[in-house]
Protein backbone atom coordinates (compact mmCIF):
# COMPACT_ATOMS: atom_id res chain seq x y z
CA UNK A 1 0.00 0.00 0.00
CA UNK A 2 1.31 3.52 -1.09
CA UNK A 3 1.71 6.27 1.75
CA UNK A 4 -0.59 7.96 -0.43
CA UNK A 5 -3.31 5.63 -0.10
CA UNK A 6 -2.67 5.18 3.26
CA UNK A 7 -3.24 8.71 3.93
CA UNK A 8 -6.36 8.07 2.28
CA UNK A 9 -7.75 5.66 3.92
CA UNK A 10 -6.79 7.08 7.33
CA UNK A 11 -7.58 10.49 7.55
CA UNK A 12 -11.68 9.95 8.10
CA UNK A 13 -11.26 8.25 11.28
CA UNK A 14 -8.62 10.34 12.19
CA UNK A 15 -10.22 13.15 12.09
CA UNK A 16 -13.28 12.05 13.80
CA UNK A 17 -11.56 11.20 16.71
CA UNK A 18 -9.92 14.79 16.85
CA UNK A 19 -13.15 16.25 16.90
CA UNK A 20 -15.12 14.25 19.55
CA UNK A 21 -11.69 14.75 21.76
CA UNK A 22 -11.56 18.38 21.52
CA UNK A 23 -15.10 18.64 22.14
CA UNK A 24 -15.28 16.30 25.20
CA UNK A 25 -12.16 18.17 26.25
CA UNK A 26 -14.25 21.84 25.45
CA UNK A 27 -17.65 20.17 27.13
CA UNK A 28 -15.67 19.34 30.30
CA UNK A 29 -13.78 22.71 30.64
CA UNK A 30 -16.06 24.96 30.07
CA UNK A 31 -19.46 23.69 29.91
CA UNK A 32 -19.85 20.90 32.51
CA UNK A 33 -16.75 21.51 34.89
CA UNK A 34 -17.54 18.84 37.20
CA UNK A 35 -14.89 16.31 37.36
CA UNK A 36 -16.89 13.62 39.33
CA UNK A 37 -19.53 13.99 36.73
CA UNK A 38 -17.36 14.40 33.27
CA UNK A 39 -13.56 14.64 33.61
CA UNK A 40 -11.87 16.31 30.84
CA UNK A 41 -9.40 14.42 28.46
CA UNK A 42 -6.20 16.06 30.22
CA UNK A 43 -7.57 15.05 33.36
CA UNK A 44 -8.05 11.48 32.52
CA UNK A 45 -4.69 10.99 30.75
CA UNK A 46 -2.40 12.55 33.72
CA UNK A 47 -4.98 10.45 36.32
CA UNK A 48 -4.15 7.13 34.79
CA UNK A 49 -0.61 8.01 34.13
CA UNK A 50 -0.53 8.76 37.65
CA UNK A 51 -1.77 5.33 38.59
CA UNK A 52 -0.34 3.38 35.79
CA UNK A 53 1.40 1.14 38.16
CA UNK A 54 -1.85 0.40 39.93
CA UNK A 55 -4.02 -0.04 36.80
CA UNK A 56 -1.18 -2.53 35.34
CA UNK A 57 -0.86 -4.73 38.71
CA UNK A 58 -4.95 -4.34 38.31
CA UNK A 59 -4.93 -5.52 33.97
CA UNK A 60 -2.64 -8.46 34.67
CA UNK A 61 -5.30 -11.10 36.13
CA UNK A 62 -7.58 -9.75 33.98
CA UNK A 63 -5.39 -10.53 30.55
CA UNK A 64 -4.60 -13.78 32.90
CA UNK A 65 -8.45 -14.59 32.86
CA UNK A 66 -9.16 -13.27 29.58
CA UNK A 67 -6.40 -15.63 28.20
CA UNK A 68 -7.13 -18.66 29.66
CA UNK A 69 -11.27 -18.41 29.14
CA UNK A 70 -10.44 -17.84 25.33
CA UNK A 71 -7.94 -21.01 25.66
CA UNK A 72 -10.71 -22.65 26.90
CA UNK A 73 -13.91 -21.90 24.38
CA UNK A 74 -11.29 -22.24 21.80
CA UNK A 75 -10.52 -25.97 22.47
CA UNK A 76 -14.09 -26.51 22.94
CA UNK A 77 -15.47 -25.03 20.31
CA UNK A 78 -12.95 -26.75 17.53
CA UNK A 79 -13.85 -30.33 19.42
CA UNK A 80 -17.64 -29.42 18.98
CA UNK A 81 -17.68 -27.96 15.70
CA UNK A 82 -15.65 -31.11 14.69
CA UNK A 83 -17.98 -33.43 16.04
CA UNK A 84 -20.90 -31.83 15.00
CA UNK A 85 -19.70 -32.02 11.53
CA UNK A 86 -19.11 -35.30 11.79
CA UNK A 87 -22.23 -36.86 12.96
CA UNK A 88 -25.28 -34.66 12.14
CA UNK A 89 -27.32 -36.09 15.12
CA UNK A 90 -24.68 -34.24 17.44
CA UNK A 91 -25.18 -31.06 15.47
CA UNK A 92 -28.96 -31.21 15.71
CA UNK A 93 -29.16 -32.46 19.33
CA UNK A 94 -26.16 -29.65 20.37
CA UNK A 95 -27.36 -26.56 17.92
CA UNK A 96 -30.86 -25.69 20.49
CA UNK A 97 -28.39 -25.96 23.48
CA UNK A 98 -25.49 -23.38 21.60
CA UNK A 99 -27.92 -20.78 20.84
CA UNK A 100 -29.45 -21.17 23.95
CA UNK A 101 -25.97 -20.43 25.67
CA UNK A 102 -25.66 -17.56 24.19
CA UNK A 103 -29.57 -16.36 25.48
CA UNK A 104 -28.20 -16.62 28.65
CA UNK A 105 -27.89 -12.88 30.62
CA UNK A 106 -24.32 -12.72 31.93
CA UNK A 107 -25.82 -10.82 34.39
CA UNK A 108 -27.45 -13.47 35.71
CA UNK A 109 -25.33 -15.79 35.28
CA UNK A 110 -22.15 -14.12 36.42
CA UNK A 111 -23.19 -14.40 40.73
CA UNK A 112 -24.07 -17.78 40.42
CA UNK A 113 -20.62 -19.12 39.04
CA UNK A 114 -19.25 -17.07 41.85
CA UNK A 115 -21.31 -19.16 44.11
CA UNK A 116 -20.27 -21.91 42.88
CA UNK A 117 -17.30 -21.49 42.25
CA UNK A 118 -15.98 -19.15 44.69
CA UNK A 119 -14.12 -15.79 44.41
CA UNK A 120 -11.04 -16.94 42.16
CA UNK A 121 -10.22 -16.96 38.77
CA UNK A 122 -12.34 -20.30 37.97
CA UNK A 123 -15.90 -18.47 37.78
CA UNK A 124 -14.07 -15.24 35.05
CA UNK A 125 -12.33 -18.44 33.32
CA UNK A 126 -15.81 -20.01 32.59
CA UNK A 127 -17.86 -16.04 31.92
CA UNK A 128 -15.57 -15.99 29.25
CA UNK A 129 -15.45 -19.02 27.84
CA UNK A 130 -19.07 -18.91 27.66
CA UNK A 131 -19.50 -15.25 26.24
CA UNK A 132 -17.21 -16.31 23.19
CA UNK A 133 -18.38 -20.06 23.06
CA UNK A 134 -21.33 -19.48 20.81
CA UNK A 135 -19.58 -16.99 18.49
CA UNK A 136 -16.74 -19.18 17.83
CA UNK A 137 -18.60 -22.89 17.75
CA UNK A 138 -20.83 -21.21 15.08
CA UNK A 139 -19.12 -20.07 12.66
CA UNK A 140 -16.18 -22.88 13.00
CA UNK A 141 -19.40 -24.92 12.00
CA UNK A 142 -21.10 -23.08 9.53
CA UNK A 143 -17.25 -22.56 7.75
CA UNK A 144 -17.41 -26.87 7.91
CA UNK A 145 -20.13 -27.01 6.22
CA UNK A 146 -19.94 -24.46 3.36
CA UNK A 147 -17.38 -26.72 1.87
CA UNK A 148 -17.88 -27.79 -2.00
CA UNK A 149 -19.38 -31.08 -2.28
CA UNK A 150 -17.97 -31.42 -5.48
CA UNK A 151 -14.14 -31.29 -3.97
CA UNK A 152 -15.44 -34.09 -1.53
CA UNK A 153 -16.50 -36.06 -4.58
CA UNK A 154 -13.02 -35.27 -6.00
CA UNK A 155 -10.99 -36.49 -2.70
CA UNK A 156 -13.23 -40.16 -2.72
CA UNK A 157 -12.51 -40.88 -6.03
CA UNK A 158 -9.07 -40.30 -5.10
CA UNK A 159 -9.63 -42.73 -2.12
CA UNK A 160 -9.17 -39.67 0.75
CA UNK A 161 -10.63 -41.40 3.70
CA UNK A 162 -13.22 -39.17 6.07
CA UNK A 163 -9.99 -37.67 8.24
CA UNK A 164 -8.40 -36.89 5.00
CA UNK A 165 -11.21 -34.55 3.40
CA UNK A 166 -11.61 -32.95 6.88
CA UNK A 167 -8.18 -31.82 7.33
CA UNK A 168 -7.69 -30.30 3.29
CA UNK A 169 -10.68 -29.12 2.15
CA UNK A 170 -12.89 -28.59 5.31
CA UNK A 171 -10.70 -26.77 7.54
CA UNK A 172 -8.86 -24.62 5.75
CA UNK A 173 -12.29 -23.93 3.71
CA UNK A 174 -13.68 -22.67 6.90
CA UNK A 175 -10.59 -20.67 7.93
CA UNK A 176 -12.11 -17.11 6.76
CA UNK A 177 -15.13 -18.36 8.38
CA UNK A 178 -13.33 -18.78 11.49
CA UNK A 179 -11.86 -15.59 11.81
CA UNK A 180 -15.10 -14.02 11.57
CA UNK A 181 -16.29 -15.31 14.07
CA UNK A 182 -13.18 -15.12 16.40
CA UNK A 183 -13.35 -11.06 15.49
CA UNK A 184 -16.82 -11.32 17.17
CA UNK A 185 -16.15 -13.72 20.25
CA UNK A 186 -12.66 -11.36 21.01
CA UNK A 187 -15.03 -7.92 21.36
CA UNK A 188 -16.55 -10.38 24.04
CA UNK A 189 -14.11 -11.87 25.85
CA UNK A 190 -12.36 -8.80 27.75
CA UNK A 191 -15.71 -7.20 28.83
CA UNK A 192 -16.40 -10.79 29.68
CA UNK A 193 -13.64 -10.89 32.34
CA UNK A 194 -14.32 -7.22 33.47
CA UNK A 195 -18.11 -8.21 33.93
CA UNK A 196 -17.05 -11.37 36.02
CA UNK A 197 -15.05 -9.52 38.26
CA UNK A 198 -17.53 -7.26 39.52
CA UNK A 199 -19.09 -9.52 41.56
CA UNK A 200 -16.12 -10.08 43.31
CA UNK A 201 -12.28 -10.51 42.73
CA UNK A 202 -9.12 -9.80 44.89
CA UNK A 203 -7.55 -7.68 41.71
CA UNK A 204 -8.36 -7.45 38.42
CA UNK A 205 -9.51 -4.35 36.29
CA UNK A 206 -13.08 -4.63 37.14
CA UNK A 207 -12.86 -5.06 40.69
CA UNK A 208 -10.72 -1.31 40.18
CA UNK A 209 -13.63 0.39 38.06
CA UNK A 210 -16.03 -0.68 40.76
CA UNK A 211 -14.15 0.81 43.68
CA UNK A 212 -12.76 3.91 41.69
CA UNK A 213 -16.56 4.66 41.19
CA UNK A 214 -17.46 4.48 44.65
CA UNK A 215 -14.84 7.06 45.53
CA UNK A 216 -16.21 9.03 43.05
CA UNK A 217 -12.38 9.11 40.66
CA UNK A 218 -14.56 9.23 37.22
CA UNK A 219 -11.35 10.16 35.72
CA UNK A 220 -9.31 6.85 36.68
CA UNK A 221 -13.00 5.31 35.63
CA UNK A 222 -12.27 6.65 32.39
CA UNK A 223 -8.87 5.89 32.17
CA UNK A 224 -9.54 2.31 33.35
CA UNK A 225 -11.96 1.85 30.40
CA UNK A 226 -9.41 3.32 28.15
CA UNK A 227 -7.04 0.97 29.15
CA UNK A 228 -9.61 -2.21 28.82
CA UNK A 229 -11.06 -0.49 25.04
CA UNK A 230 -6.97 -0.34 24.10
CA UNK A 231 -6.83 -3.88 24.68
CA UNK A 232 -9.84 -5.16 23.01
CA UNK A 233 -8.63 -3.61 19.96
CA UNK A 234 -5.16 -4.79 19.96
CA UNK A 235 -6.80 -8.18 20.24
CA UNK A 236 -8.90 -7.49 17.88
CA UNK A 237 -6.04 -6.19 15.22
CA UNK A 238 -4.23 -9.12 16.39
CA UNK A 239 -6.77 -11.87 14.62
CA UNK A 240 -6.07 -9.41 11.27
CA UNK A 241 -2.48 -10.44 11.99
CA UNK A 242 -3.29 -13.72 13.05
CA UNK A 243 -5.23 -14.37 9.77
CA UNK A 244 -3.28 -12.86 6.83
CA UNK A 245 -0.02 -15.45 8.47
CA UNK A 246 -2.32 -18.66 8.94
CA UNK A 247 -4.13 -17.96 5.43
CA UNK A 248 -1.83 -16.14 2.93
CA UNK A 249 -3.80 -17.17 -0.26
CA UNK A 250 -6.57 -15.14 0.50
CA UNK A 251 -4.57 -11.68 -0.48
CA UNK A 252 -3.99 -12.95 -4.11
CA UNK A 253 -8.27 -14.15 -3.90
CA UNK A 254 -9.06 -10.37 -3.09
CA UNK A 255 -6.30 -9.00 -6.19
CA UNK A 256 -8.10 -11.64 -8.34
CA UNK A 257 -11.83 -9.83 -7.37
CA UNK A 258 -10.48 -6.57 -7.27
CA UNK A 259 -9.11 -6.90 -11.06
CA UNK A 260 -12.80 -8.06 -12.04
CA UNK B 1 -2.82 -44.38 -39.24
CA UNK B 2 -4.87 -44.10 -41.81
CA UNK B 3 -5.29 -41.96 -44.84
CA UNK B 4 -6.18 -38.34 -44.99
CA UNK B 5 -10.01 -39.07 -45.86
CA UNK B 6 -11.10 -42.43 -44.47
CA UNK B 7 -14.57 -43.07 -46.00
CA UNK B 8 -17.20 -43.35 -43.81
CA UNK B 9 -17.96 -43.66 -40.51
CA UNK B 10 -16.74 -47.09 -39.47
CA UNK B 11 -20.10 -47.81 -38.63
CA UNK B 12 -22.82 -46.43 -40.25
CA UNK B 13 -26.13 -45.37 -38.93
CA UNK B 14 -26.88 -48.18 -36.92
CA UNK B 15 -27.85 -48.40 -33.73
CA UNK B 16 -25.46 -50.18 -30.66
CA UNK B 17 -27.48 -52.36 -29.26
CA UNK B 18 -26.73 -51.77 -25.36
CA UNK B 19 -25.90 -55.15 -24.02
CA UNK B 20 -22.76 -56.49 -26.47
CA UNK B 21 -19.88 -54.47 -26.88
CA UNK B 22 -19.97 -52.87 -30.54
CA UNK B 23 -18.65 -54.52 -33.49
CA UNK B 24 -15.78 -52.91 -34.73
CA UNK B 25 -13.60 -52.95 -31.78
CA UNK B 26 -12.09 -56.04 -33.40
CA UNK B 27 -12.46 -59.08 -31.24
CA UNK B 28 -14.85 -59.11 -28.34
CA UNK B 29 -12.77 -60.63 -25.89
CA UNK B 30 -12.95 -58.30 -23.10
CA UNK B 31 -9.11 -58.48 -22.33
CA UNK B 32 -8.97 -56.33 -25.34
CA UNK B 33 -10.48 -53.20 -23.19
CA UNK B 34 -8.82 -50.82 -20.87
CA UNK B 35 -12.12 -49.94 -19.22
CA UNK B 36 -15.10 -52.07 -19.80
CA UNK B 37 -18.53 -50.62 -18.35
CA UNK B 38 -21.49 -53.31 -19.28
CA UNK B 39 -25.06 -53.27 -18.99
CA UNK B 40 -25.04 -50.45 -16.69
CA UNK B 41 -28.50 -49.41 -15.44
CA UNK B 42 -28.80 -47.34 -12.32
CA UNK B 43 -32.46 -45.66 -10.81
CA UNK B 44 -32.84 -43.25 -7.81
CA UNK B 45 -35.75 -43.91 -5.40
CA UNK B 46 -37.80 -41.15 -5.58
CA UNK B 47 -40.10 -40.54 -2.21
CA UNK B 48 -43.74 -41.57 -3.43
CA UNK B 49 -42.92 -42.11 -7.16
CA UNK B 50 -41.85 -44.96 -9.36
CA UNK B 51 -37.77 -44.59 -9.20
CA UNK B 52 -36.54 -42.75 -11.52
CA UNK B 53 -34.63 -44.82 -14.11
CA UNK B 54 -30.87 -42.98 -15.70
CA UNK B 55 -28.96 -45.35 -17.15
CA UNK B 56 -30.55 -48.37 -18.87
CA UNK B 57 -28.27 -50.91 -20.75
CA UNK B 58 -25.51 -48.48 -21.41
CA UNK B 59 -22.22 -50.36 -22.22
CA UNK B 60 -18.96 -48.42 -23.03
CA UNK B 61 -15.58 -49.85 -24.09
CA UNK B 62 -12.65 -48.16 -24.31
CA UNK B 63 -9.10 -49.61 -25.56
CA UNK B 64 -5.90 -48.99 -24.18
CA UNK B 65 -4.54 -45.73 -25.45
CA UNK B 66 -7.80 -44.73 -27.17
CA UNK B 67 -9.74 -41.66 -26.57
CA UNK B 68 -13.27 -42.14 -26.27
CA UNK B 69 -15.63 -39.34 -26.42
CA UNK B 70 -19.04 -39.21 -24.52
CA UNK B 71 -22.15 -36.82 -25.82
CA UNK B 72 -25.76 -36.86 -24.95
CA UNK B 73 -28.26 -34.33 -24.94
CA UNK B 74 -28.26 -32.76 -21.21
CA UNK B 75 -29.93 -34.73 -18.33
CA UNK B 76 -29.38 -37.65 -20.02
CA UNK B 77 -27.43 -39.18 -16.87
CA UNK B 78 -23.85 -38.52 -17.72
CA UNK B 79 -23.11 -37.13 -14.59
CA UNK B 80 -24.30 -40.76 -12.96
CA UNK B 81 -22.85 -42.50 -15.50
CA UNK B 82 -19.33 -40.51 -14.40
CA UNK B 83 -19.95 -40.97 -11.08
CA UNK B 84 -20.20 -44.88 -11.28
CA UNK B 85 -16.99 -45.04 -13.66
CA UNK B 86 -15.34 -42.60 -10.99
CA UNK B 87 -16.16 -45.18 -8.40
CA UNK B 88 -18.15 -43.27 -6.21
CA UNK B 89 -21.62 -44.66 -7.11
CA UNK B 90 -22.09 -48.35 -7.76
CA UNK B 91 -24.66 -48.81 -10.43
CA UNK B 92 -27.83 -50.58 -9.89
CA UNK B 93 -27.16 -53.24 -12.14
CA UNK B 94 -24.11 -54.04 -14.40
CA UNK B 95 -20.38 -53.95 -13.67
CA UNK B 96 -17.47 -51.72 -14.43
CA UNK B 97 -14.18 -53.28 -15.05
CA UNK B 98 -10.87 -51.43 -15.07
CA UNK B 99 -7.54 -52.37 -16.44
CA UNK B 100 -4.25 -52.10 -15.49
CA UNK B 101 -5.39 -52.23 -11.84
CA UNK B 102 -5.35 -48.35 -9.65
CA UNK B 103 -8.62 -47.77 -11.29
CA UNK B 104 -10.21 -44.18 -12.78
CA UNK B 105 -8.40 -41.07 -12.75
CA UNK B 106 -11.40 -38.29 -12.41
CA UNK B 107 -10.98 -35.04 -13.23
CA UNK B 108 -14.58 -32.98 -12.41
CA UNK B 109 -16.00 -30.27 -14.76
CA UNK B 110 -14.35 -27.65 -11.63
CA UNK B 111 -11.27 -27.25 -11.59
CA UNK B 112 -11.91 -27.73 -8.06
CA UNK B 113 -7.75 -26.28 -7.27
CA UNK B 114 -7.79 -25.25 -3.64
CA UNK B 115 -7.45 -21.96 -3.07
CA UNK B 116 -4.98 -22.35 -0.09
CA UNK B 117 -2.73 -24.95 -1.97
CA UNK B 118 -0.34 -24.13 -4.58
CA UNK B 119 -0.02 -24.99 -7.84
CA UNK B 120 2.53 -27.11 -6.73
CA UNK B 121 0.72 -28.59 -3.81
CA UNK B 122 -2.61 -28.78 -5.71
CA UNK B 123 -1.00 -30.88 -8.08
CA UNK B 124 0.30 -33.57 -5.47
CA UNK B 125 -2.65 -33.70 -4.25
CA UNK B 126 -3.90 -37.14 -5.25
CA UNK B 127 -0.25 -38.82 -4.63
CA UNK B 128 -0.97 -37.50 -1.14
CA UNK B 129 -4.26 -39.13 -0.66
CA UNK B 130 -2.07 -42.54 -2.05
CA UNK B 131 0.18 -42.17 0.97
CA UNK B 132 3.68 -40.50 -0.79
CA UNK B 133 5.37 -37.93 1.59
CA UNK B 134 5.01 -34.39 -0.07
CA UNK B 135 8.69 -34.53 -1.04
CA UNK B 136 8.42 -37.19 -3.03
CA UNK B 137 5.20 -36.50 -4.64
CA UNK B 138 6.55 -32.90 -5.60
CA UNK B 139 9.63 -34.48 -7.36
CA UNK B 140 7.21 -36.63 -9.42
CA UNK B 141 5.24 -34.30 -10.84
CA UNK B 142 8.05 -31.60 -11.26
CA UNK B 143 8.79 -32.47 -14.59
CA UNK B 144 5.69 -32.47 -16.03
CA UNK B 145 5.47 -28.66 -15.46
CA UNK B 146 7.06 -27.79 -18.53
CA UNK B 147 4.97 -29.79 -20.72
CA UNK B 148 1.81 -28.57 -19.30
CA UNK B 149 2.91 -24.86 -19.61
CA UNK B 150 3.01 -24.48 -15.61
CA UNK B 151 6.84 -23.61 -15.63
CA UNK B 152 7.00 -21.04 -12.86
CA UNK B 153 3.94 -21.01 -11.42
CA UNK B 154 4.67 -24.05 -9.09
CA UNK B 155 4.51 -21.62 -5.98
CA UNK B 156 2.10 -19.37 -7.31
CA UNK B 157 -1.87 -20.15 -5.73
CA UNK B 158 -4.75 -20.91 -7.87
CA UNK B 159 -5.84 -17.14 -8.10
CA UNK B 160 -3.27 -15.86 -10.09
CA UNK B 161 -3.73 -18.10 -12.39
CA UNK B 162 -5.41 -18.00 -16.13
CA UNK B 163 -8.76 -20.03 -16.90
CA UNK B 164 -6.23 -22.03 -19.03
CA UNK B 165 -3.95 -23.21 -16.29
CA UNK B 166 -6.24 -23.49 -14.22
CA UNK B 167 -7.51 -26.38 -16.31
CA UNK B 168 -4.19 -27.82 -17.30
CA UNK B 169 -2.75 -27.81 -13.49
CA UNK B 170 -6.43 -29.60 -13.19
CA UNK B 171 -5.46 -32.06 -15.54
CA UNK B 172 -1.84 -32.10 -14.38
CA UNK B 173 -3.41 -33.39 -10.92
CA UNK B 174 -5.32 -36.14 -12.40
CA UNK B 175 -2.69 -37.01 -14.53
CA UNK B 176 0.17 -37.47 -12.05
CA UNK B 177 -1.84 -40.26 -10.08
CA UNK B 178 -0.73 -42.70 -12.96
CA UNK B 179 -4.31 -44.50 -12.98
CA UNK B 180 -4.94 -46.45 -16.24
CA UNK B 181 -7.93 -44.36 -17.50
CA UNK B 182 -8.31 -40.65 -17.44
CA UNK B 183 -12.08 -39.82 -16.85
CA UNK B 184 -12.40 -36.13 -18.20
CA UNK B 185 -15.53 -34.20 -17.39
CA UNK B 186 -16.31 -31.52 -19.57
CA UNK B 187 -12.55 -30.21 -19.22
CA UNK B 188 -12.64 -27.18 -21.68
CA UNK B 189 -16.59 -26.18 -20.99
CA UNK B 190 -16.26 -23.41 -18.81
CA UNK B 191 -13.51 -21.49 -21.16
CA UNK B 192 -13.59 -18.75 -23.66
CA UNK B 193 -14.03 -20.39 -27.48
CA UNK B 194 -10.37 -19.35 -28.19
CA UNK B 195 -8.99 -20.96 -25.17
CA UNK B 196 -11.03 -23.91 -25.14
CA UNK B 197 -10.04 -25.00 -28.94
CA UNK B 198 -6.28 -23.89 -27.58
CA UNK B 199 -6.52 -25.92 -25.27
CA UNK B 200 -8.11 -28.55 -27.02
CA UNK B 201 -4.60 -28.42 -29.55
CA UNK B 202 -2.38 -28.87 -26.39
CA UNK B 203 -4.23 -31.79 -25.43
CA UNK B 204 -4.19 -33.44 -28.58
CA UNK B 205 -0.23 -33.02 -28.63
CA UNK B 206 0.35 -34.07 -25.50
CA UNK B 207 -1.81 -37.08 -25.58
CA UNK B 208 0.07 -37.54 -28.98
CA UNK B 209 3.22 -38.32 -26.71
CA UNK B 210 1.68 -40.30 -23.41
CA UNK B 211 -0.98 -42.13 -24.69
CA UNK B 212 -3.52 -41.90 -22.22
CA UNK B 213 -7.10 -43.85 -22.40
CA UNK B 214 -9.39 -41.34 -21.42
CA UNK B 215 -13.10 -40.76 -21.20
CA UNK B 216 -13.76 -37.87 -22.42
CA UNK B 217 -17.46 -36.41 -21.45
CA UNK B 218 -18.43 -33.48 -23.35
CA UNK B 219 -21.17 -31.46 -24.96
CA UNK B 220 -19.36 -30.39 -27.80
CA UNK B 221 -19.42 -32.22 -30.87
CA UNK B 222 -16.42 -30.11 -32.65
CA UNK B 223 -14.12 -31.42 -29.38
CA UNK B 224 -15.17 -35.16 -29.73
CA UNK B 225 -14.40 -35.34 -33.36
CA UNK B 226 -10.98 -33.62 -33.07
CA UNK B 227 -9.98 -35.38 -29.95
CA UNK B 228 -11.49 -38.40 -30.31
CA UNK B 229 -11.18 -42.06 -31.99
CA UNK B 230 -14.51 -42.97 -30.66
CA UNK B 231 -17.65 -41.24 -29.94
CA UNK B 232 -20.40 -42.80 -27.91
CA UNK B 233 -23.10 -40.98 -28.46
CA UNK B 234 -26.06 -41.17 -25.48
CA UNK B 235 -30.01 -41.21 -25.81
CA UNK B 236 -31.98 -39.47 -23.85
CA UNK B 237 -33.00 -40.21 -20.15
CA UNK B 238 -32.93 -43.55 -19.36
CA UNK B 239 -29.42 -43.17 -21.19
CA UNK B 240 -27.94 -45.73 -23.12
CA UNK B 241 -25.20 -45.99 -26.22
CA UNK B 242 -27.66 -44.86 -29.61
CA UNK B 243 -24.70 -45.16 -31.54
CA UNK B 244 -20.63 -46.04 -31.62
CA UNK B 245 -18.65 -44.25 -33.89
CA UNK B 246 -15.20 -44.40 -34.89
CA UNK B 247 -13.50 -41.35 -35.49
CA UNK B 248 -10.92 -42.42 -38.27
CA UNK B 249 -9.11 -38.75 -38.63
CA UNK B 250 -5.39 -38.87 -38.94
CA UNK B 251 -3.05 -38.79 -36.13
CA UNK B 252 -1.25 -36.09 -34.89
CA UNK B 253 -4.20 -33.98 -35.11
CA UNK B 254 -3.42 -30.44 -35.81
CA UNK B 255 -5.18 -27.48 -36.36
CA UNK B 256 -5.63 -28.76 -40.05
CA UNK B 257 -7.40 -31.41 -39.07
CA UNK B 258 -10.59 -28.91 -38.59
CA UNK B 259 -10.51 -28.62 -41.99
CA UNK B 260 -11.06 -32.10 -43.57
CA UNK B 261 -13.61 -33.12 -45.46
CA UNK B 262 -14.37 -35.80 -43.12
CA UNK B 263 -14.02 -34.01 -40.03
CA UNK B 264 -17.09 -32.29 -41.21
CA UNK B 265 -19.12 -34.90 -42.30
CA UNK B 266 -18.62 -36.83 -38.91
CA UNK B 267 -19.22 -33.58 -37.20
CA UNK B 268 -22.69 -33.44 -39.33
CA UNK B 269 -23.27 -37.27 -38.75
CA UNK B 270 -23.14 -36.96 -34.98
CA UNK B 271 -25.50 -33.23 -34.70
CA UNK B 272 -27.73 -35.96 -36.38
CA UNK B 273 -27.33 -38.65 -34.20
CA UNK B 274 -27.63 -36.20 -31.13
CA UNK B 275 -31.09 -34.02 -32.75
CA UNK B 276 -32.95 -37.52 -33.64
CA UNK B 277 -32.53 -38.86 -29.92
CA UNK B 278 -30.07 -41.04 -31.01
CA UNK B 279 -32.34 -43.10 -32.96
CA UNK B 280 -31.33 -44.82 -36.54
CA UNK B 281 -31.65 -42.87 -39.90
CA UNK B 282 -30.52 -39.76 -38.07
CA UNK B 283 -29.74 -36.64 -39.90
CA UNK B 284 -31.53 -33.62 -38.33
CA UNK B 285 -32.90 -31.80 -41.22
Amino acid sequence: MSPSRVLRLLWPPVLLALVLLVGWQLLADHGIRNPQVLPSLSQVVSAGWHERATIWHNAVPTLRETELGFALSFALSWILATAMDFTPPVRRAVYPILVASQTLPIVAIAPLFVVMFGFGIMPKVLLVALATFFPLTVSLASGFATADGDADRLLRSMGASRWRIFWTVRVPGALPFFFSGLRVAITYAIGGAVFAEYQGAESGLGIYLQQMQQVFRTDLVFATVAVIALFSVILFALTYVLQAWLTPWRKHERAQEAQR
Amino acid sequence: MTPIEPAEPAEPAEPTEPAEPSGPTGPNAQSDYLLDATDLSHSFARHGQEPLQVLDGLSLQVRAGEIAAVIGPSGSGKSTLLNILAGLDRPTGGRVHVGGGGGVGYMPQKDLLFPWRTVEDNTILGLEVGGLKKKQARERVAPLFAEFGLSGFEYAYPAQLSGGMRQRAALLRTVAMERPVLLLDEPFGALDSLTRTQMQLWLAETWQRHGWTIVLVTHDIREAVFLADSVHVLTSRPARVARRVEVDLPRPRTADTFGLPAFARLERDLLGALTAGGGPGGLAS
